[in-house]
């Protein structure tokens, strides 16, 4: 399989876990989607790093863009690519971040020192309730 | 210094989230039993797929930006702690966006909180889907 292929069925499986397997359903939850959110920044920020100094470097034929150059950075958009890295990076960084806080919602709710509690901040944050 | 290229990227994720366990009391590091148990299962998937993708060719690592330390099957360390540092840092960002926010997580238990927080008696109605 290419990793394309591969990413997708990844974030299915991941998904499906989600929301019927151990039905945490963290996909229909606000907090799961705002978290995300943040996530995904700081992924384009540092994938974009390990991709654009060509740490890692990846094989045309595996996505849908072409092969890491030999002895260039990869363009920084476009040819399947976001911020340096080929997009199906997006999707296993989604299937990694959600099965992550699926297995750990999953493991709290089953009793696994689901205390003690996050919060309150002990600083004032923007946007924060009460 | 290139040696520890991979592994500064590592650091800077490190670093710019332990500030949520303390000041937004996330309490991930606090929840260490239930954060291995997380992160056990989560590690041997994504290194299982690495392994699937180096064997593949989807992907190759420049190792003289890594630590120099590469398991059986072409797997540097960089990446297998890779595989448990973002998880750490997702489940810091899900509970920072709870702590702030009083979202419900999925994980609280019957009648003891309501929107992801202890309460005294009062329920707060919320739209989260649940």
């Amino acid at each position: 399989m290419t990793y394309t292929q591969l990413a997708v069925l990844g974030v299915v499986a991941v998904a499906v876990l989600d929301l019927a397997v151990l039905r945490t359903r963290l996909l229909r939850r606000r907090v799961f989607w705002t978290s995300y959110a943040i996530v995904v920044f700081f992924q384009l920020v540092t994938n974009g790093v390990l991709t654009g100094l060509r740490i890692v470097r990846y094989d045309g034929d595996a996505i849908v863009g072409s092969s890491t150059p030999v002895d260039a950075a990869p363009p920084f958009l476009g040819d399947g690519r976001i911020a340096f890295a080929p997009f199906e990076d997006l999707l296993f960084g989604f299937a990694l971040v959600l099965l992550t806080q699926c297995l750990w919602v999953w493991l709290g709710r089953r009793g696994v020192q689901r205390t003690p509690y996050a919060g309150p901040p002990r600083v004032r944050m923007p946007g924060q309730r009460r | 210094m290139s040696r520890f290229a991979y592994v500064a990227v590592l650091v800077f994720v490190l670093v710019g989230t332990g500030w949520l366990e303390v000041l937004l009391r996330a309490r991930v590091y606090a929840r260490w039993r239930r954060l291995l148990m997380t992160l056990v299962p989560v590690v041997a998937v994504f290194c299982l797929w690495d392994l699937y993708a180096i064997a593949s060719g989807h992907w190759t690592f420049d190792v003289e930006r890594t630590l120099g330390v590469v398991f059986p099957g072409g797997l540097p360390l960089d990446e297998v702690l890779f595989f448990v540092v973002v998880p750490i840092a997702s489940l810091l960002t899900l509970e920072a966006v709870r702590s702030v926010k009083r979202w419900e997580v999925g994980d609280e238990a019957p009648g003891e909180c309501v929107d992801g927080v202890r309460v005294d008696g009062v329920r707060v109605s919320d739209g989260d889907a649940s």
